[in-house]
């Protein structure tokens, strides 16, 4: 019986991969990124691609906010600045946060059930490519058409890219086309890297590992890939039916000819909901690896959270009209969605007493990572709540398009997801570069951003109470709205300065950080078992687990987890 | 303990200050669109379930949060511990069932009490003396039509107040002429969106006379921005002169001539309609009684001589991207045709 | 394939939904009843082109390549006699006035068929590639189970086309 204890720990780490070993040129460095089928390596990029798209998504935030601190500014024009924030949706949802999602499947779901690679290397590069072309493509529009002179030909319909607004009657030029087809593209790169997922998990585990073995990211990973199957698709379908109506003259949202602007809502947000369970749900992984360590016990509850998770991948299905309350649903169809919405609640709020349950009784230690999952796990409840809030239809006739929901969903992405984006990234980069991240920059970079998300997204909630409504690039100065956007917008600076120094540390830590050895968190899961960074291979020899810790065994041979379990 | 104070502090500095500051900037308080200052029916009904839900859910919130703080500060590593691993619990049965069904129970109180408020708006019957109100969302401006009473306006909607012994909601008919666009006018209902193709009814019962604001709440296009919305609430008696004053043809003073011909002769007539003219254009609002309306361009400016000029000649300085084009027409023309307009009340 | 059978059943059923709920909301142009004629040989063909392919994959896994290439090739033959009866029928109706952008039932009409024929039309591109692979003796029996991925996808669009002509020619009509 070959245990990770007799397994040879490589110290030797001849081809670790993402180092440049000295006597490679820059060229040939460079032609062993791109043409890898590397999950480790895939996985880097996927997230330096998302963490350079954060950077830029966040100009156009920043441009917004600009805008809108001082009642009728001239800031941006009204053209410009519908064209900013629908880049910057875009841009947040599909280029930033869904390569994070995968950046981070990528790299730990093979390390962490003690496989070689994915299941299918070739596939998961071209799933990659596709993703950074769809994303090259949408940006192109700023260049495409009237570009760089005229203003360029960037989308401007919003992120939710509304008929009949998109068709060609009322969407001239190509803008909308490159928003259509850049999102389309990096739909079918997110549906092969999720059959990759789907596929590893299932057939690749190391001997031992059964399902309920796993540990709870390789769960989420699980349902995240199946539910990117049956919601990535509506919108891929509904995007091609718009390439249809704008280049073959189709009429399937063409309101003129009969055609409904409320089923490309429909269609659109049976995408659009599972979509933020989509995003989600993997920081929730992160969330359920991260809070145990740093508070040195096992996860509260593995398998109800594994049932959570589940119940919430089928039930989030469910809940999409609830972004349609305000259409003119019959009575019957607003309280069917409101009720399956306060359900979905039911799963996820559980979750959040699991983790409560994990830290209670435990010895915490505030390293970055944990600093922020507290400020996740703070943030999310909120979040939860306000859904709550949104959930009751009438409530919602009054807080939907909104600034209230905006600062609510931005809870949810930045509060919730972004924070935990941060947990991982200084939790991992130590097993990926063999470095650690600076703590002290690192608390810099927490206080900072704890400090800016507060003061713009708390805030944020009032002006929508006060009745502005969302996607208007300026407003009167007797609407009482001028001081409250004033402080959302300094709350952006902090969350800038925060960003730079998140950025600022990794470039130095990756040079001058201090190295990590295997496992510097005293953690208990297999990618912890390799080097830092680790072989191509992974593992030598594939591992046999007995437990859901299996380090917490190696290192308690006493106490084993299996003896509880 | 010391992670902990800044965030209180930082708590009360983000919710206090900005209310302060906003209640200092806004003198006038009674043009507030503030969801939590109804006075219609419809928006009394949402209120008192915002309330409702806002107390569980405040409740919730002090519970588990207490929980979180309690948690951080009661089983943070003490300097002085002795680096042995805590009791491992994996798991409680009894723990777990609580938190779910509670929960549950929760969801259930939630969910029975928003049906019933869904079903009192929505299935509202319409009672016999309610006035009927048709709007129609263009790109960027509202059509108001009181199809009982022939008479058309633009973005300023006039209602009576609704009084106890004799109720007289309001009754609209929301549609749309180009893309999808959304009726909110906070104080007096939540929103409901003009979708083409669809015909969506809502309905207001405003208690209190005075103008409440509103404003389109579904991204249009360019000008979303400025397709503001005013509902002036008058008495029966103010209703029923108003709706007098509405009907009728254009006011046609011999003085101000040339000013209609040119109105008549050039493209104005291609989006406007006039009563008694041969403008019947639908594109662009209703100018029959143009001055009787406070704004222009839904909402944009006052309504005056000089406004009404600078937007004939160059609406992209109010409102650059409306449909509106500017009218090629030199300073003698604009002032004769400004100077029949002014007459159209 | 499974996964991929997955995602792709989903892209099909917007489709099939986008054309149930558009029936007999065309405002104009011609009908369903008026222009539609079932296509049972086209149907037949199809469905029995799913049934030699599992012949062809049961010569295979037996080690009869010879009868694999027959019965591979009569899977082939028969897909593509498919798609020159479907283009047939668009060739008819076109002349009949029905095109995508004639009114809803046009639009939703051709999307659905045409994407299932898209589908068929790659289809048969991987399995005439096979055949070239097989015509010069390297398809072997060991590569029986990568042949089995290519028959599943081939059944599914052998299904996708029962739900297709139930919708299209069945209810619609």
């Amino acid at each position: 019986m070959d245990s990770i204890a007799n397994q040879p720990l490589d110290l030797d780490s001849s081809t670790p991969s993402g180092t440049t070993t000295s006597g490679k040129s820059l060229l040939a460095c460079l032609h062993e990124w791109i043409v890898t089928v590397d999950h480790k390596k895939l996985g880097i990029m996927y997230i330096l691609y998302a963490l350079l798209f954060l950077v830029v998504g966040g100009v156009e935030a920043m441009l917004i906010r600009l805008q809108l601190s001082v009642p009728n500014n001239h800031l941006v024009g009204p053209q410009s600045f519908n064209q900013l924030f629908t880049m910057h949706g875009t841009t947040m949802i599909f280029l930033a946060a869904m390569p994070f999602i995968f950046g981070f499947a990528n790299y730990l779901v093979p390390l962490m059930i003690g496989a070689r690679d994915m299941a299918f290397p070739r596939l998961n590069a071209f799933g990659f490519w596709l993703t950074a072309f769809g994303g090259l493509l949408l940006y192109f529009s700023l260049v495409g058409g009237e570009g760089m002179t005229g203003a360029g030909s960037a989308p401007d319909v919003g992120w939710f890219a509304y008929s009949p607004l998109t068709s060609k009657a009322f969407s001239k030029g190509h803008s909308t086309d490159y928003w259509t087809l850049g999102i389309l593209i990096g739909g079918f790169g997110s549906i092969a890297t999720a059959i990759n997922i789907l596929t590893t998990i299932l057939c690749l585990r190391c001997p031992g590992m059964t399902l309920m073995r796993m540990p709870l990211l390789a769960w989420l990973y699980l349902v995240v890939s199946g539910m990117v199957l049956f919601a990535i698709s509506p919108l891929s379908a509904a995007q091609i039916m718009l390439l249809l109506d704008r280049f073959l003259g189709a009429h399937f949202f063409d309101t003129q000819a009969g055609g409904s602007a409320v089923l490309w809502m429909h269609f659109f947000w049976i995408f659009g909901h599972p979509e933020v369970y989509i995003l989600v749900l993997p920081v929730f992984a992160f969330a359920s690896e991260i809070i145990p360590v740093f508070s040195r016990k096992a996860i509260f509850g593995y398998p109800v959270m594994v049932g959570a998770t589940v119940a919430i991948g089928f039930v989030s299905v469910g809940v999409w009209a609830h972004h349609m309350f305000a259409v003119g649903m019959t009575s019957m169809g607003n309280t069917f969605f409101a009720i399956s919405t306060m359900l979905v609640g039911v799963p996820t709020g559980i979750k959040i007493f699991n983790w409560i349950g994990t830290m209670w009784g435990g010895k915490i230690r505030f390293a970055t990572p944990m600093l922020f999952s507290i400020g996740f796990l703070a943030q999310f409840l909120i979040a939860g709540l306000t859904g709550i809030m949104l959930a009751a239809a009438p409530f919602d006739w009054q807080l939907t398009d909104s600034y209230f929901v905006i600062a609510h969903f931005h809870y949810v992405i930045v509060g919730a997801i972004v924070f935990m984006i941060f947990a991982a990234v200084y939790y991992w980069f130590p097993k990926a570069t063999g470095r650690l991240l600076n703590e002290k920059l690192g608390k810099w970079h927490f206080w900072l951003f704890l400090i800016g998300f507060h003061l713009t997204f708390d805030t944020m909630h009032i002006p929508g109470i006060l009745g502005m409504p969302r996607r208007i690039y300026t407003y009167g100065a007797d609407r009482g709205w001028g001081a409250l956007n004033l402080v959302c917008t300094v709350g952006a600076v902090f969350q800038a300065l925060g960003l730079l120094v998140f950025v600022f540390n990794i470039i130095r830590s990756l040079r001058k950080g201090q190295p990590a050895g295997n496992d510097p968190w005293d953690a208990w899961t297999l990618e912890w078992a390799t080097t830092s960074p680790p072989p191509e291979y992974n593992f030598a020899k594939a591992p046999v687990v007995r437990s859901r810790r299996p380090l917490w065994d190696l290192k308690h041979p006493t106490d084993p987890d299996w003896k509880y379990e | 303990m010391t992670t902990i104070l800044p965030l209180w502090v930082f708590w009360i500095a983000t919710v206090v200050m900005p209310l302060t500051l906003s209640a200092a900037e806004n003198s006038d308080t009674s043009l507030t669109t503030s969801i939590f200052a109804p006075e219609s029916t419809p928006a009394h009904s949402i209120m008192r379930l915002s309330v409702f839900v806002l107390a569980i859910t405040g409740t919730i919130f002090v519970v588990v949060f207490s929980l979180i703080v309690y948690a951080v500060v009661r089983f943070r590593r003490r300097p002085n511990d002795d680096g042995k691993e805590p009791a491992q619990v994996y798991g409680s049965n009894p723990v777990e069932m609580a938190w779910t069904v509670v929960p549950v129970i929760i969801v259930v109180v939630l969910t029975l009490t928003t049906a019933r408020i869904i079903h009192e708006i929505q299935d509202a019957p319409k009672p016999p003396g309610a006035l009927d109100v048709q709007v129609i969302g263009h790109q960027f401006w509202w059509e108001i039509r009181y199809p009982k009473f022939s008479v058309v306006t633009a973005n300023e909607m006039h209602v009576p107040v609704s009084l106890r012994e004799h109720p007289t909601p309001t009754f609209l008919d929301l549609r749309s002429a180009d893309v999808v666009h959304s009726f909110w006018v906070p104080r007096l209902a939540g929103k409901t969106e003009l979708v083409p193709n669809k015909i969506n009814t809502m309905w207001i019962e405003p208690e209190r006379t005075g103008l409440y604001l509103g404003q389109c709440a579904k991204y249009c296009g360019t000008q979303h921005s400025w397709m503001l919305l005013r509902v002036y609430v008058d008495t029966p008696d103010e209703f029923a002169r108003w709706l007098q004053e509405q009907k009728g043809l254009a006011a046609s003073e011999p003085a101000v001539a040339a000013g209609r011909r040119i109105f008549e002769r050039t493209a104005c007539i291609n989006c406007h309609a006039l009563n008694g003219t041969v403008g019947t254009g639908r594109f662009g609002p209703d100018l029959t009684h143009l001055m009787s309306r406070d704004t222009l361009a839904s909402g944009v400016v006052k309504n005056t001589p000089e406004n009404l000029r600078t937007w004939i000649k160059a609406p992209d300085q109010f409102k650059p991207g409306a449909l509106m084009p500017a009218m090629n027409l030199n300073d003698q023309e604009l002032d004769q045709l400004v100077a029949y307009l002014a007459t159209l009340k | 394939m499974i996964g991929l059978i997955l995602a792709e059943s989903a892209i099909f059923t917007i489709f099939v939904v986008a054309y149930l709920f558009y029936l007999g909301k065309s405002p104009g142009g011609p009908s369903p009843q008026q222009v539609l004629e079932l296509p049972l040989i086209n149907t037949i063909c199809l469905l029995s082109s799913s049934a030699t392919i599992t012949f062809a994959v049961r010569a295979l896994g037996r080690g009869r390549k010879d009868l694999f290439r027959i019965w591979w090739f009569a899977t082939i033959a028969l897909g593509a006699y498919f798609l020159a009866g479907t283009a047939h029928e668009w060739d008819r109706l076109i002349h009949q006035g029905l095109t995508i952008t004639t009114n809803l039932f046009g639009t939703t009409f051709y999307s659905l068929v045409g994407l299932h024929a898209s589908h068929v039309v790659v289809g048969l591109l991987a399995l005439t590639l096979v055949l070239v692979f097989a015509l010069r003796g390297a398809v072997k029996t060991e590569h029986v189970e990568r042949i089995e991925v290519l028959a599943l996808y081939w059944h599914f669009v052998d299904v996708v086309w029962v739900v297709v002509f139930t919708v299209v020619y069945i209810i619609g009509r």
